[in-house]
């Protein structure tokens, strides 16, 4: 491609579009421009949203995560903040020490049943709005230590995102605060049964009866009721 | 380690100090085990002590379900200076698992002891703060135990997903 240098007025007399452009704001603000010369600038630089938009757009550009590691998942959080993953690309990397001053918590590790009330309370003590992250099979379903002394994030508080893996790379955490970026913009993407068209392929036993619901004690999106 | 021998003659000089202290010895692969009776555990370890035993390298429990008594209290010691091992084992029933604590010979023993009733339930009189050290102080049950439920969430799979606690559709 060939690049050609250009003045901004051309050389000839002639006004280019940029700097006409110039002219029209310093106009402007001279308050030199009036009625349907004013109306057509106004129509031409203005892009109107809703307060709710424009607040969900800085909201998920600016996550400050709780500085808050569980076992070996942390490892891999903390690499997210490091030079490879740069999670302050989308303005995630003010990883903050206090409660008070955060807005996302990465549940990353093994929830004993010691430790859940102590998680639950620094869940309450962020203000909202607020976000969580559980990282990890240990965190979303115990995992490997599937016995006695594990608890499921769930059962104690909302989490907005289940990263997988055992421990997901950072990458995966990384792709997980991405879509808790969507979902906190408003354009949560669907699961992956909507995404590949795959309604109707869950595998239910014929002819048994659902067990009955094990649902007690467990939080709904968003719900942070009987805090 | 005592050879056998050597162990025989330990569980000698420990029947001259109390004749029913020691009920058995086992000597396998190399191991040298003193089975003891429970509430003279004090007597076996303090003469253990001034043999040169005065490193309790570990303490623990065992639930041996089905055989009774169920449980064992082991105790693992060291001689620092001939680099040699004995284990004395302490067997306990389930319904009165009481054994004196040897936190007064041994001040590390104290949290080892507070493991040991945490997990199986044994109850170590004289120790000076038995409480729960790893499990929440309103835990109920021994977990260790082999009678106890494994417990844990069942394994999610596509077929029993509609029963997971994660579902809202």
């Amino acid at each position: 491609m060939e690049i050609k240098r250009q003045r901004l007025d051309s050389g000839d007399g002639t006004i280019t579009d940029f700097r006409l452009r110039q002219m029209q704001a310093r106009n402007m603000l001279r308050g030199e421009i009036t009625d349907e010369d004013l109306e057509r600038y106004v129509e031409e630089r203005v892009l109107t949203t809703t307060v709710d938009k424009a607040v969900a757009w800085a909201q998920g550009n600016s996550l400050y995560p709780l500085t808050f590691g569980l076992a070996c998942c942390a490892i891999e959080m903390m690499s997210i903040v490091g030079a490879r993953m740069d999670i302050a690309r989308f303005g995630f990397e003010a990883m903050r020490a206090s409660p008070r001053q955060a807005d996302l918590i990465i549940l990353s590790g093994r929830v004993s049943i010691k430790m859940a009330p102590i998680i639950r309370r620094l869940y309450d003590q962020m203000l909202e709005p607020k976000w969580a992250i559980s990282m990890g099979a240990c965190c979303s379903s115990t995992g490997v230590f599937n016995n006695y002394a594990l608890v499921p994030s769930d059962k104690f508080m909302p989490i907005d995102v289940h990263v997988p893996g055992c421990p997901p790379r950072p990458e995966a955490l990384m792709h997980g605060i991405l879509r808790l970026r969507d979902k906190i913009q408003g354009n949560s993407r669907e699961g992956w049964r909507q995404r590949y068209e795959a309604i109707g392929t869950e595998e239910l036993v014929e002819g048994e009866a659902p067990l009955a619901s094990a649902n007690i004690n467990v939080f709904k999106p968003g719900d942070t009721a009987g805090a | 380690m005592p050879d056998a021998t050597g162990l025989e003659l330990t569980a000698q000089e420990l029947r001259d100090v109390d004749a029913d202290c020691v009920f058995d010895t086992t000597f396998q692969r190399g191991r040298a085990t003193l089975i003891i009776n429970p509430p003279k555990v004090m007597t076996v370890l303090k003469h253990l002590h001034g043999k040169g035993y005065d490193f309790l390298a570990s303490l623990h429990g065992v639930d041996y379900y089905p055989e009774e008594p169920r449980l064992g209290v082991l105790y693992e010691l060291l001689d620092m200076k001939q680099v040699d091992r004995i284990s004395v084992k302490a067997r306990v029933h389930t319904e009165a698992a009481h054994i004196p604590s040897v936190t007064e010979l041994f001040p590390g023993a104290d949290f080892q002891e507070r493991e040991a009733f945490d997990m199986f339930g044994v109850v170590f009189d004289g120790h000076p703060d038995l409480r729960r050290i790893l499990m929440p102080e309103d835990y109920e049950g021994y977990p260790q135990r082999r009678d106890f439920p494994v417990g844990g969430e069942p394994v999610l799979f596509t077929f029993n997903e509609q029963q997971n606690y994660g579902k809202w559709v």
